[in-house]
Order: C-alpha cells, then sequence, then structure tokens
C-alpha cells in the first residue's frame, strides 16, 4: 500500500462527484416514502364536495356538517347578528379579512360569506384546532360580560371570534376562522369543497 | 469456482420457468396502451359484469384518469352503481343477494387477472355452451358447473360444445396379474354456434379481448407507471455504477 | 470542524468508533466477488425495516380487513404499489444474499477456528429471518397466506402429546385466525426485527473481534509490520467502502429489474393465489410455501414411514458399526449404543410425520455444527482436495434441487424418471450427509500447502 504518484485533485473530484450523485439517488429514492404519507386517494375521495340542504336552517341557528373530517358551521344570521358586525372593527385582529389564505375572493367582506345572512366557516380554532362553540347570546346573559356582542368561542384556551368567525384582540388565536370554498346550487342547497361550475377532482 | 456459479445457475433455470396445467387457454394479446381498447372494454365491464361482481379496490376517478376519460364523462357513462367519482367500484346487486340466486357470492374481480391470468379470463368469456343439465342452463370448458349464467349470450350467440370419446388404454397390475383396461373419456372437441348472437365471432372476440385488456389494467394500474420509472432507475443507476467503479479503481491504485 | 469533533470526542467515542470499525480496521486485500454479501444482507435489512414501517403506516392486522388494507395500499396510497414491491421482492433477496453469504463461509472455511461464534450468530440471524418471513407471509392475508400457516403450524401436531396444544397456542385458535393474524404481526413488526438487530450487531462486534477470514484462509494478523499493521491488510475505509459501493450499485440494479420489471417473478416472489382474500373452505391446488423454504419443504415432505425405517435401519447399522470397528473406550462405546436403541425405539413408537419434523429440525441444527464438523487442517477451497470440493458441489445441488422440487407436487415427475418424493428423499439423504459425513472426509481429504501470505491474481 502507498500513496506515491496519486492524483489527489482527481481522487477527491472522483470522491465529490460520486458522493453527490449517490445524495441525488437518496433524494429521488427517498421521494416516495414522503409523498407516501399524503393523504391518500381514499382520504381525497372522502374529501370531496358535500351537499347542504338549508331550506330547514331557521333564523339564528345554526348547522354542523362534517367535510373532509372538519366539521363546517352553517349560520343564519338575524338582522341583529348581522347589524353588529360593523360596530365589531375596533375590537377585531382582521375586521376586513385581508389575510388571503383564511377565505376564499367572495368571502373578503364583514360578512365573511356569499350572501350576509347564511355563514359558512369551518369550526376549527386558528389557534390549536379545537371546535368553538356557539356563544350567540349577546351581553351579561352570555357569561362574557355586558360587551359580549355574540359569536363563537373555544373553551380550550378561551379564543373568541364573533359572528362572522372574525378573531377578537387579546385571545390566543391569531386569525380568523376559515371559510371553505363553496357555492349555492340552488337558494337553499350548498355545496361545500368546491366553488367551481365545472366540478374538477376535489 | 466459476464452473460452480455456473452449475448453480444452470440449476435455477427450470425453477424460473413456468409450468401451466389445467384446460387448454387461447392466448390474449395484452396491450396497456391502447387506450381506445380499454375504454372499450371499462364500458363493457361497468354496464355488464358490474351488476353482480365489484371490483372494489378501483376508484372511478382513478379510472377515469388512467383511461383518459374525463370525470364529467365517467359521470355521465359509467357511475351507476355509485354517487361519486371518488368512489370504489362496488357492484349494484348486494352480495347478499347474489349468494340467495346464484349460490355463491360473485367474487370481487379487481384482481381477476392477476389471480387467473389474462389467457384464462379471454377463453372462459368464449367458452360457455349451453347446457340443459346445468342450474343456469349455461356451462363453460374452462370453469365447468360455474354458476355464473352467459350475461354476453345476446352478442356470441348460443354454442354448443362438441365432445369426442378417446379411449383410454391403461396397463395396471391388479393381484399380481398384468389387466389392461380400456375406459372412455369426454373430451372437449370445438364448439359449434347453434345460434348467431347480434356480434360476429369476430367481433366478439374483439369485444372479449377489450373485456380482458380492461381486466389486466384493473389488476395493476400501476403497472405502466412501474416499468416507466424503472427505465430511469436504472439509467440512473448505470450511470452511477460508472462513477463507482471509476472512484473504485482510483482508490485501489494503491493497493499492489 | 475539528473543534465540534474534539467536543464530541470528548463526550462519545466517535473518532475511536469509526477508526476502529472503518479508518483502521484492517481488512484483507484480496476479498473477491463473494464477500458483496456481508454488506448487501445489511443493505436488505435496512430495506425491509425502512419499507415496512411505512407498509405498517396503511396496513390493518385484521383477518376482516388485512387484505384490503394491502390491497389499498397497492391502489390508493401514493407510491405504496413501489413500497410494497419493494418489501415483498426484499423478502426474497435476502434469502438469495443471505444463503450466497452462507455459501461463502462453505467455501473459505469463515466458520472455522477463531470464527464459531461469528457463524453460530450468523446462523441464529438464519433462523430468525426464517421466522420473521414465515410470519410476514401471513400478513397479507391471501389464501396462500393462510393455507401456508395452516400448514406449517400443523407440523407442530406432530410432536407427541404436547403437539395439539401447542399448535393451538401457537394460533391462539383451533384454526389460524384472527388472533394467528394479530400476534404475527406483532412478532414481525416488533419482536423479530429487535432480535434480528441485535443479533446482527453480535455478529458483527465477534467480526470485528478476531477479524475477517479471506479467500485464502490465511490469518493476516500472523504477519505484522513495525506498526503493528497486518501486512496483508488495507483499511476498510477507504478501500472496502469504494469498492462496496460498487457492489451495492450492480445489487441495486438488479434489484430494481426485479422490482420495476417482474415484480412476482413468474409467481416465485408473489403468488398467484395470493391475489385472492384468505378463503378457509378452500385449500389452493398446489399449496408450497415461497421458494426459500422449499429445500426445507422438500425435506419434511420426503420422510414417509418406508423412508424413515430405511433410513433409520442404515443410520444404526452405522453407528453399531462404529462403536464395535473402532478404537474407543467403554464409555464412547456404551453411548453410541444407547443411541442407536433410542432410535430403534423411536422408529416404533414415533410417526412418519415427526420424522420429517426431525429430519427438517436437524437440516438447519446441524449448520450450526459446522465449526466442529469440518475436520480439515486447511480452510479455503482453494487448498482443499477434492473430496471436500466435490461434497460441496453435490451439497449445493442438493439444496438447488430440493428447493426446486419443494415448488412441485410430491407425485409429479419433473426430474428424468423418478417421482418428486423420490427425488426429495435421495437428495435429502445428499444433504444430510454432507455434514453427517463431513468429520470423516475432510480429514482424509489430500490439501495442498497453503500460503504463508493471501495471493492476489
Amino acid at each position: 500500500m502507498s500513496e506515491d504518484g496519486v492524483d489527489r485533485g482527481k481522487r477527491r473530484f472522483l470522491t465529490a462527484l460520486t458522493a453527490g450523485v449517490g445524495t441525488v439517488g437518496i433524494v429521488f429514492a427517498a421521494t416516495p416514502f414522503v409523498l407516501s404519507m399524503n393523504p391518500s386517494a381514499r382520504a381525497r375521495a372522502a374529501g370531496a364536495p358535500v351537499d347542504v340542504d338549508i331550506s330547514k336552517l331557521e333564523l339564528g341557528q345554526m348547522l354542523v356538517v362534517g367535510w373532509r373530517g372538519k366539521p363546517v358551521y352553517i349560520v343564519n344570521r338575524t338582522k341583529a347578528m348581522l347589524a353588529q358586525l360593523p360596530n365589531n372593527t375596533p375590537l377585531l385582529v382582521d375586521p376586513f379579512s385581508k389575510v388571503q389564505s383564511q377565505q376564499p375572493p367572495y368571502a373578503e367582506n364583514i360578512y365573511r360569506a356569499r350572501k350576509p345572512e347564511i355563514l359558512v366557516v369551518l369550526g376549527v380554532c386558528t389557534h390549536l384546532g379545537c371546535a368553538p362553540s356557539k356563544a350567540f347570546t349577546v351581553g351579561v346573559p352570555s357569561g362574557f360580560g355586558a360587551n359580549w356582542p355574540g359569536g363563537f368561542f373555544c373553551h380550550c384556551h378561551g379564543s373568541k371570534y364573533d359572528m362572522s368567525g372574525r378573531v377578537f384582540k387579546n385571545v390566543p388565536a391569531p386569525m380568523n376562522l376559515d371559510v371553505p370554498p363553496y357555492m349555492y346550487l340552488t337558494d337553499t342547497l350548498i355545496r361545500i369543497g368546491s366553488d367551481k361550475k365545472k366540478q374538477g377532482a376535489a | 469456482m466459476k464452473k460452480i456459479v455456473l452449475s448453480l445457475l444452470l440449476a435455477l433455470l427450470p425453477a424460473i420457468s413456468h409450468a401451466d396445467e389445467g384446460p387448454k387457454l387461447d392466448h390474449v394479446k395484452i396491450d396497456l396502451s391502447d387506450r381506445a381498447s380499454l375504454q372499450r372494454g371499462a364500458r363493457i365491464f361497468v354496464n355488464y359484469c358490474l351488476s353482480c361482481h365489484s371490483a372494489a379496490y378501483l376508484r372511478y376517478n382513478r379510472m377515469g384518469h388512467d383511461l383518459g376519460i374525463s370525470n364529467e364523462l365517467v359521470k355521465q357513462d359509467l357511475l351507476f352503481a355509485a354517487n361519486k367519482v371518488g368512489d370504489r367500484m362496488k357492484a349494484v346487486m348486494p352480495a347478499a343477494d347474489a349468494k340467495k340466486w346464484f349460490g355463491v357470492a360473485p367474487p370481487d374481480l379487481t384482481l381477476e387477472a392477476r389471480y387467473r391470468g389474462p389467457d384464462w379470463i379471454y377463453t372462459y368469456m368464449r367458452s360457455f355452451y349451453r347446457d340443459p343439465k346445468s342450474f343456469s342452463g349455461w356451462n363453460n370448458t374452462v370453469f365447468p358447473h360455474v354458476a355464473m349464467p352467459f350475461v354476453l349470450y345476446g352478442w356470441q350467440g348460443e354454442q354448443r360444445a362438441v365432445f369426442r370419446t378417446k379411449k383410454i388404454v391403461s396397463h395396471v397390475v391388479e393381484n399380481g396379474k398384468p389387466v389392461t383396461e380400456v375406459s372412455e373419456e369426454k373430451i372437449f372437441d370445438h364448439f359449434a354456434l347453434v345460434k348467431p348472437g347480434t356480434m360476429t365471432p369476430k367481433q366478439y372476440d374483439q369485444a372479449i379481448r377489450d373485456l380482458t385488456n380492461f381486466m389486466a389494467y384493473m389488476a395493476e394500474p400501476t403497472k405502466l407507471e412501474r416499468i416507466r420509472v424503472g427505465v430511469y432507475v436504472l439509467i440512473f443507476l448505470a450511470v452511477f455504477l460508472v462513477l463507482a467503479i471509476l472512484l473504485k479503481k482510483e482508490y485501489w491504485k494503491d493497493i499492489h | 470542524m475539528q473543534k465540534i469533533m474534539t467536543w464530541i470526542d470528548d463526550r462519545f467515542p466517535l473518532t475511536k468508533v469509526w477508526n476502529e470499525h472503518l479508518a483502521q480496521y484492517y481488512a484483507p486485500k484480496n476479498f473477491n466477488f463473494w464477500y458483496y454479501f456481508g454488506s448487501l444482507a445489511l443493505l436488505v435489512l435496512v430495506n425491509q425495516i425502512v419499507t415496512g414501517i411505512f407498509l405498517t403506516m396503511s396496513y390493518k392486522p385484521d383477518s376482516a380487513l388485512a387484505f384490503a388494507s394491502v390491497q389499498y395500499i397497492m391502489y390508493d396510497v401514493s407510491w405504496g404499489w413501489l413500497i410494497r414491491y419493494m418489501h415483498a421482492v426484499g423478502a426474497s433477496m435476502f434469502f438469495i444474499v443471505v444463503y450466497l453469504h452462507m455459501f461463502r463461509g462453505l467455501l473459505y472455511g469463515s466458520h472455522r477456528q477463531p470464527r464459531e461464534l461469528i457463524w453460530i450468530f450468523g446462523t441464529l440471524i438464519f433462523v430468525a429471518l426464517m421466522a420473521e418471513a414465515f410470519m410476514g407471509y401471513l400478513l397479507p392475508w391471501g389464501n396462500m397466506s393462510y393455507w401456508g400457516a395452516q400448514v406449517i403450524i400443523s407440523l407442530f401436531t406432530a410432536i407427541p402429546v404436547i403437539g395439539n396444544g401447542l399448535a393451538q397456542w401457537i394460533r391462539g385458535d383451533f384454526v389460524v385466525s384472527d388472533a394467528t393474524l394479530n400476534r404475527f404481526f406483532a412478532f414481525h413488526v416488533i419482536a423479530l426485527p429487535l432480535v434480528l438487530v441485535a443479533l446482527v450487531f453480535v455478529h458483527l462486534v465477534a467480526l470485528h473481534k478476531v477479524g475477517s477470514n479471506n479467500p485464502d484462509g490465511v490469518e493476516i494478523k500472523k504477519k505484522k509490520d513495525a506498526k503493528g499493521i497486518p501486512l496483508d491488510g488495507i483499511p476498510f475505509h477507504p478501500y472496502y467502502t469504494v469498492k462496496d459501493i460498487v457492489g451495492v450499485t450492480v445489487f441495486l440494479m438488479v434489484f430494481s429489474a426485479i422490482i420495476f420489471f417482474v415484480p412476482t417473478l413468474g409467481g416465485h416472489f408473489l403468488e398467484r393465489d395470493n391475489f385472492i382474500p384468505a378463503n378457509i373452505l378452500s385449500t389452493p391446488l398446489d399449496i408450497h410455501p415461497l421458494w426459500y423454504f422449499t429445500p426445507f419443504y422438500s425435506m419434511l415432505r420426503a420422510s414417509t414411514n418406508q423412508y424413515t425405517h430405511g433410513v433409520l435401519v442404515v443410520c444404526t447399522v452405522l453407528v453399531a458399526a462404529l462403536a464395535f470397528f473402532t478404537k474407543r473406550g467403554f464409555k464412547a462405546k456404551a453411548i453410541t449404543v444407547i443411541i442407536a436403541a433410542l432410535m430403534v425405539l423411536g422408529l416404533y413408537t414415533l410417526q412418519a410425520k415427526l420424522w420429517g419434523v426431525i429430519l427438517m429440525g436437524s437440516s438447519i441444527v446441524l449448520i450450526f455444527f459446522l465449526p466442529w464438523l469440518d475436520r480439515s487442517p486447511v480452510k479455503s477451497i482453494r487448498y482443499r482436495g477434492a473430496l471436500y470440493k466435490s461434497a460441496l458441489a453435490l451439497f449445493v445441488v442438493s439444496f438447488i434441487l430440493l428447493g426446486y422440487l419443494g415448488t412441485k407436487s410430491p407425485d409429479a415427475v419433473s426430474l428424468f424418471l423418478f417421482k418428486n418424493l423420490a427425488w426429495g428423499q435421495v437428495l435429502t439423504l445428499v444433504y444430510l450427509a454432507f455434514f453427517v459425513l463431513m468429520p470423516w472426509y475432510t480429514k482424509i481429504d489430500k490439501t495442498k500447502p497453503v500460503p504463508e501470505r493471501v495471493t492476489t491474481k
């Protein structure tokens, strides 16, 4: 064994090249494993749009439906509830829905809805994912003090949202509740999970 | 040393060849890249087979995607037994009812082409014949006394199986004395078309080939992708092998 | 970098381990083709563990769900088909690599003194691997899985008195059932892998204690230079790491070619009958284990009443002859006579089925005793005589043919005029004779002089 007359540069180059190509190979080999942990075809099929009939939803009532394994809240808001919304502005983190990832463009308004009366939001707290409870009662009887304007309350860590699912200041949750993509198939039939006329792979 | 390796390999050869037993099967050419054939086969399968049999591991939208059929078309033309394109291909008829009517529950067919082989399916679907003694009125030379009635008889028509008798002479030893025993066996010879169907025999064979092609696709939808990826993997490894050999040679210059 | 290494070395012997096992681990410089299979076995073990972990994420160990969950992996999970094929083909590749690795031992005497413990640990790995493969094979809950497990567990019923109870205890039921599947899952995914990894570890510790053998069967540690480095040794890293990269790449090409182009290998790696779910009412027509078990399966089938009678009579005569025609002490003679008497007794009390199990069991147990059965003064086949070379060749041929016959029906005729059963019986004797007669033929075999140093061509 001797190292006389060894071209060190060539050796270093070959080592680096082989290591480089080998690393690429390992990354390629790892890719299928990483991708296999994505939602499978079954999970994606379960995530297909859900059609909800809201003809029986009375004023001031809330309907909870499952979509992609998450609760979707559908609320038929009263005139009083809608009237209160503009007054909440100074108390809110993002009153005008500026965080774009939280709702589709058609819900970037204070109602956060296609039609002002009907609210469609994901019942998933943006803090750590609990399902907030409804706290529609206004004022003292609600237990949240005289100033409570009505909305949602997350009992896990005390985050509060208003009747449009907009988060109040000084609570653990950072953002407004998500509005899922949805569309009206008829006046009383909502499709949750899709907002395009042509239904693609959901 | 080389001899040992060589004899090892030679001895392994017979183990790799596959011996077939059972009825003689007609060979069918499977071409998974023939989308038109796969689409025709899918239509036959969904319209006729899926009434009783499920293909429960495959989803409609997966099939549509692989065969180049849009979700709308799948929904319009193929979705009889389910609501959503993402559903699995379940049978229209509940398995319990099928069991009541046919005596056995029709098996799931997703993997049939891997279990029986395409040639079996192709031959089986062309080997039904009238047999009044059988429960369904039909019998099959590939699968004798099969419970399944011949669903496609409108296409193929009615065929009769022609048997020939073969004398079997066997020499056996009974009580220490050689005895020659002669027995007769009915051997299937050919089919005779008694009542033609709506298709010519050639058209019918083509339709069954399409169906078999589809079932071969269904049994392993990833096959084409598998081969495609495999080519890239081998090319990559071949390039890497060159580098690895160069690197090894470079370092082993030190060893005398 | 240097600072970080010092920091770590003060707390963990990283540099020391690196040097002792790689950079300053001196391996003989004349390793050939047969020396790739050790590192390849390690590679396949890693493949099985990684793919296994990912399969476990989607597999359901429940007799009502297992088959469908495997198809879920094949159809619905992204790249699930690839991971499953890698695992299934990997199982077969594991055995190919391990069989070749063990054959290397027979070629160059790697099991001989001072490497007996390496060999014993290795054989234990082989036994654990067989258990691992057998239990894993039940998990897809295909019809072949089910009936294969049914047949193999039924072997235990051959044991007198406790047999039936033992088989029920293994199954946790009166037939192979959900309980069996669930416990096999536990063994397959956690218990046996832990045992395997631990055994591989001690196998390597023992190897690095004594150092590797080589194709010349020369101890390189006997000739050292002034610094105490073996003259014929070269550092494992970088020389054998770069060489193994070549071997690994070639292996991966073969492995990938099978996975991507012929994943079932014509029904030899994935059987047709496993594409339908377990059916307790219908046994597959030709039932046999996967190819890696068929040599042993053939031996199991070989023992019919007549055959065991014949074998035992011959053995008894041999033992008696040993007792009376050799110069041994009274004690040794007495023991041989007792052994012969026990064998005759066993012949008339035990069923042929049990003898089959004993035969198969001894075919594996004998492997453990190889280091002591081999009495040749040389290790490597290069310096052995015609006797050992022919014995080894016969052994390899018998092993392969037994494997081939095990995939066929015992009544069929696959080779020349005799039924597979008869061939199996003859070849079983050849297999066993390789071990049993080894002390004799290795002792009288003519050997060539072994060189002082390793040779390189």
